[in-house]
């Protein structure tokens, strides 16, 4: 017994301090993937059994609505790459590089952590899909979170509203740089170290900076809530609610920067593989 | 099935699957209508299934049964590697100490005692969980206890059961 005790608090010790058991870990993760995958069904056959009772009429609605999205969406993506051509064009005069686009992979939500201190979830794309640790989620509507461990089949993403997860991030309207932290509650972030006299605003939007290479610029993060000024001390208080619907999202983006490998596609022509294409036939393999 | 759980290989492997089934308890996620404050209700089932299998097959499950279990179980909830296997070991010490004592009890008074386990393994897993710097203590980290006494008598009714049905021995 204390022969294992010891044993135990020396992984334990090495596991925090190195990354050594990262193989080894992940290699369990594969081997017990199945328990995850069985904890999924209750939640997968409900909505099965939601979808095969729902009716034909509100079937027929949802397509079409969705058909209507889609339009709209291709119209916004064809003016995007009028854009995207246009900036790269003025920044070929200005001499910087161009900006390309960030290839996604879409992946679905299988498990969340049980402990409802640690936001974390798990996902169904891995090591076998070209996931890396450290690689940033989106969803439809912001940043996510990014990911902390791969194993073979599924990977497990830290949502930016864990208590140990930073992003970094600038605000839209005065470009002022900040960094936002989670609080370890669903719907809320904290910026740290705000000058008392800084240009922020309640309803400003905050997007993600791109300074320290782990995320890519210009991803929606948050919206500012509140600001509250304390006399007599140096940094405002300032929370944040996260644009990404961090407890509602089955649908999540892993992207793939310029600078990074890009995803192991089997079923995804990688052409049509870039983001502003991708998110619209998101939604539409759920069934 | 009985034949199937007369020899040592059958009845090793009931044990694990009823092992699976906790874990799988211990990570199946909440639907969307309940409110996520009621994660902090969800006991710990490996722990409990634990228990029960050394107070009930002392020869068959113990403390490397635990460790092994343990590690598992850190892996599934991304803990760090040895957390839990520390926990179910002490706690599995404890009960090869009791389980004599146990026996005799009715299944409300090893709801206590259950109780004071749990309790424990909560315990180390946050004082290390402090230690690594992951969350902070609160006394809600005992309330997966109580729940987990609370369904105690449930838990050992079924698993006897089932135990008996299969001849696990």
């Amino acid at each position: 017994m204390l022969g294992l005790g010891l044993f135990s608090a020396l992984l334990m010790f090495v596991d925090h301090a190195t990354g050594w058991l990262d193989e080894s870990r992940s290699t369990i993760t594969t081997a017990i993937s199945p328990v995850v995958v069985i904890a999924d069904l209750p939640n997968r056959s409900a909505r099965g059994i939601t979808e095969l009772l729902s009716s034909r009429e509100s079937l027929r609605r949802k397509i079409s609505s969705l058909e209507n999205e889609l339009i709209l969406l291709r119209v916004k993506t064809e003016q995007m790459a009028a854009l995207t051509g246009e900036n790269n064009r003025l920044r070929d005069l200005l001499g910087s590089a161009a900006k390309l686009q960030d290839n996604v992979l879409v992946a679905e939500l299988i498990g969340v952590n049980p402990n409802p201190q640690k936001q974390e979830v798990i996902v169904d794309k891995g090591r076998r899909h070209g996931v890396f640790v450290g690689q940033p989620v989106l969803d439809a509507l912001g940043l996510l979170g990014q990911v902390v461990g791969v194993s073979q089949f599924n990977s497990r993403v830290l949502l930016i509203s864990d208590q140990a997860h930073s992003v970094p991030v600038q605000v839209l309207r005065s470009n002022l740089r900040l960094i936002a932290q989670g609080t370890g509650i669903d719907q809320q972030l904290e910026l740290l170290h705000v000058n008392s006299t800084a240009d922020i605003e309640v309803g400003d939007q905050l997007l993600s900076s791109g300074l320290g290479n782990r995320f890519p610029v210009g991803y929606p993060v948050g919206i500012v809530d509140q600001i509250t000024y304390e006399p007599g001390k140096p940094f405002a208080v300032v929370k944040a609610i996260p644009s990404a619907r961090l407890d509602r999202s089955r649908h999540v983006l892993l992207v793939f920067s310029e600078s990074r490998a890009s995803p192991i596609v089997d079923d995804v022509d990688p052409e049509t593989a870039n983001l502003s294409s991708r998110s619209g036939t998101g939604d539409g393999s759920s069934g | 099935m009985e034949a199937v759980a007369e020899n040592k290989l059958g009845a090793v492997v009931m044990i694990w699957v009823t092992f699976i089934i906790g874990m799988v308890l211990a990570v199946v996620p909440l639907p969307d209508f309940i409110p996520g404050e009621l994660g902090y209700l969800r006991p710990d089932w490996v722990a409990m299934v634990l228990v029960y299998w050394i107070i009930a097959l002392p020869h068959r499950v113990g403390i490397l049964s635990a460790w092994v279990a343990g590690i598992v179980v850190d892996v599934l909830l991304g803990s760090l590697l040895g957390q839990h296997a520390l926990a179910y070991v002490v706690i599995a010490y404890v009960a090869m100490n009791l389980y004599q004592r146990m026996r005799m009890f009715s299944v409300w008074q090893q709801a206590l005692i259950v109780f004071a386990m749990l309790g424990l393994n909560q315990l180390i897993n946050s004082w290390i969980d402090n230690i690594a710097g992951v969350s902070d203590w609160s006394l809600w980290y005992l309330l997966p206890a109580l729940s987990g006494a609370f369904l105690w008598p449930w838990a050992f009714l079924i698993l006897r059961g089932l135990r008996r049905r299969m001849g696990i021995s």
